[in-house]
């Protein structure tokens, strides 16, 4: 099958052409990829269509340097309806990669445009473009000898803002787990090639965009994400102060029942601040027990090979001495909410590390903010692998950080694994607890070069979303694939939100050119 | 802090850091140590070096935490004569494997777009891959 597509939808070879060629006017020809080979590179190389008829497909690419770009291109393609797909560093696996939603969209890619722009460690801000990946901000960081943290997702080769955008998370301190709750004001050009900055970047000589998120009147930042209402060209974003220690402790239980005040008391203390990093909970027998073992079992399990039902390990950023208190305070905690609860003192280091701890890390390296690409072991081949894979999607719900929730979540996926057998689901649900109100499941189906595997997958993933949503669980991201499957499970009120997401999408872009179909939102003309 | 000194792979060049260095700095750069040292290289393979430290390294370095090389220590562990895990350290790769490889990835490694590893960026970094070893 050809990796491109001919044309965008309804546009016809001869108009296609001229926008290529006014696109070519504005960044260069160079900068304009329309030769199939160069078009195909867009593709999704995890995607659960590959070679299929509905593989999501783009028709051209078009890479500008800057906003200015950023706007003629939008208004050539707004004249033309010429639909565009905007991509910061387009590396979002998983997720969708680098290719459109509508096939025949011009993918934007933005990476060329990759200037930090301003960054102070005064204020522990930044403003970059959407090229700037996380481990140039490190490089960058390191650079210049500043005393800043990152918090960055697994994988370092994405982009700050592209993350954002897609509301990714991290495993630092709560505040910036959130990617895109830890932005702060944003210059973003409209589908008419308008341009907007929020915030306080309204404000004309104010030099407060990067601190004060959200300036004067309606605060707009959060349509933007995970949408397609704008191309945003710049974003700040807060950082971390580098800390000056570390420490770690893991809090053991051993009852099955415990899950509950074990969750409660983690939830206080870090709403309290009495922890400061990323909390993981964790079950080494449920790992060996496997799916749907009941508590006794477990506990069995747990008493006979001398390991514990339930793990959590916190982690501590900050001073030594304060590090110390704050782990002797959890501990109290625990031990008074969990009987028999044993503590077990982890990792310690004064910061920042050396460049040999560092290493020693491996993929734990984004506890410390340091970018790498390690968690791409997933699936691939291995001692116990022989089959890599060609990537995985991402089936991520979220759900109640409660013990009672994880406890009848992880039902509701166990009997689904059960209930889809055929499909012959792995699922282990562990929760992650990247946002803090709430955790999610990471569940990793497998994709292959093998149209029959794919299809299968497919047809089970969109089971379990149904299954899920029946029972509260939903979403928090999802691939292009799913995307309108995704979007039917928020519903209430006959999808009175997605009404109102169309209501926007028309009015803020009217001819429907910006990334149609993103999370479910359709343009008037495509609309089913 | 010690006195040893750490390689460091720049975006623009390599430089090493000698301890006063290291001193100011805040934060540390992994990977510690690099797979090839750059001596007795020509200018296009120094070039296609400093794209596979930025661009390939994360993946296909010495050390912890590194798929490729993980991966490709099992794929070639059979294999006589042997074909070291370390991409860097092979002898067999010829430009038109690296360009094909890079252009189409492999399992877990997507390929890259132009504007990541532009023609003339892939073509360094061929000439680095393939090499002449004495
Ligand atoms: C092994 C593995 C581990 C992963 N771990 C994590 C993790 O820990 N945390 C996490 O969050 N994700 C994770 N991911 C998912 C994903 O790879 C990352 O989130 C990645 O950062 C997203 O790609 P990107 O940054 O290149 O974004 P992009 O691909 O550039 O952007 C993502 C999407 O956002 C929109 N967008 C981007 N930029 C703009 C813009 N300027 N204007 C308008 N719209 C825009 C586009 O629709 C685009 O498709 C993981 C994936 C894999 C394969
Ligand atoms: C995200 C991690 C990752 C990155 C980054 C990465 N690779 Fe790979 N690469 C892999 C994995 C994993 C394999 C092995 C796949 C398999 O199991 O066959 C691989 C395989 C290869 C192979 C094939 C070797 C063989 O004999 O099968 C080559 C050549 C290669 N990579 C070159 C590169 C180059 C050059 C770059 C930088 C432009 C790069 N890789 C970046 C993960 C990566």
């Amino acid at each position: 099958m050809a990796g491109a597509a001919a044309t965008p939808p309804g546009v016809s070879e001869a108009v296609f052409a001229d926008a290529l060629n006014r696109f070519a006017g504005v960044v260069g020809a160079e900068n304009v990829y329309s030769e199939e080979e160069d078009v195909a590179l867009y593709r999704d190389a995890y995607s659960p269509l590959w070679d299929e008829r509905e593989e999501k497909l783009a028709s051209a690419a078009v890479a500008p340097a800057s906003a200015e770009e950023v706007q003629a291109v939008a208004r050539i393609a707004n004249e033309l309806r010429i639909p565009l797909y905007p991509v910061s560093t387009g590396r979002n696996l998983g997720y969708g990669g680098s290719a459109p939603v509508l096939s025949g969209s011009v993918v934007l890619d933005l990476k060329r445009m990759n200037r930090i722009l301003d960054i102070s460690e005064r204020d522990a801000t930044v403003l970059v473009e959407p090229g700037v990946s996380y481990f140039d901000l490190y490089r960058h960081i390191v650079d210049n000898g500043l005393k800043l943290w990152i918090d960055c997702p697994d994988p370092g080769w994405g982009s700050v803002i592209g993350n954002a955008m897609d509301r990714g998370g991290g495993v630092t301190t709560g505040a910036y787990r959130d990617h895109f709750g830890s932005h702060c004001g944003m210059e973003v050009v409209l589908a008419d090639g308008d341009i907007i900055r929020t915030g306080m970047g309204a404000m004309p000589g104010a030099n407060t965009w990067q601190q004060n998120r959200y300036g004067y009147g309606p605060w707009v930042d959060g349509i933007f994400s995970q949408s397609n209402y704008g191309i945003v060209t710049k974003m700040g974003f807060w950082l971390m102060p580098a800390p000056d220690a570390y420490l770690s402790g893991t809090i053991a239980a051993h009852r099955h029942q415990d899950v509950i005040p074990l969750i409660d008391v983690m939830n206080r203390l870090e709403n309290i601040g009495a922890f400061t990093g990323y909390p993981q909970v964790g079950s080494p027998v449920l790992f060996q027990a496997g799916a749907g073992a009941a508590p006794e079992e477990l506990e069995a399990q747990a008493r006979a090979s001398g390991q514990p039902v339930w793990t959590c390990r916190l982690q501590f950023y900050g001073g030594r001495k304060v590090n110390e208190a704050q782990w002797e305070y959890c501990q109290e905690q625990f031990a008074a909410a969990i009987p028999g609860a044993t503590f077990q003192r982890g990792e310690e280091y004064d910061l920042p590390l050396t460049p040999e701890q560092a290493e020693a890390l491996g993929t734990e390296k984004v506890s410390f903010g340091i970018p790498n690409l390690g968690r791409f072991s997933i699936g691939a081949r291995s001692e116990f692998n022989d089959m890599p894979t060609s990537g995985h999607v991402w089936f991520s719900p979220i759900l109640p950080r409660t013990g009672e929730g994880l406890l009848a979540a992880q039902k509701v996926l166990f009997e689904a694994a059960e209930q889809l057998k055929p499909y012959n689901l792995s699922v282990l649900p562990m929760p992650f607890a990247n946002w803090q109100r709430t955790f999610i499941f990471l569940i990793n189906f497998p994709i292959y070069r093998d149209k029959d595997a794919n299809r299968q997958t497919r047809e089970a993933f969109r089971k379990l979303v149904k299954i899920c949503a029946e029972n509260g669980l939903g979403e928090y991201r999802t691939a292009p694939a799913f995307m309108n499957d995704v979007g039917d499970t928020y519903s209430f009120n006959d999808h009175a939100l997605r009404r109102f997401h169309e209501r926007l999408k028309d009015a803020v872009d009217p001819n429907g050119i910006l990334s149609a179909g993103r999370y479910g939102v359709w343009p008037r003309h495509l609309r089913t | 802090m010690s006195m040893t000194k750490i390689a460091f792979a720049g975006a623009l060049g390599c430089a090493v850091l000698a301890g006063s260095a290291l001193a100011q700095q805040a934060l540390p750069i992994p990977p510690l140590q690099h797979a090839v040292p750059s001596d007795g290289l020509n200018a296009a393979q120094m070039r296609g070096q400093d794209v596979f430290r930025t661009t390939c390294e994360h993946c296909h370095g010495p050390g912890r935490g590194m798929p490729g090389t993980s991966s490709l220590a099992v794929k070639y562990q059979d294999t006589a004569p042997a074909i070291p895990a370390l991409i860097e350290e092979r002898t067999d790769l010829t430009p038109e494997l690296v360009e094909f490889f890079v252009r189409n990835g492999s399992g877990a490694m997507a390929p890259y777009r132009k504007t990541e590893v532009s023609d003339d960026q892939l073509a360094d970094l061929a000439a680095y891959l393939s090499r002449p070893r004495p």
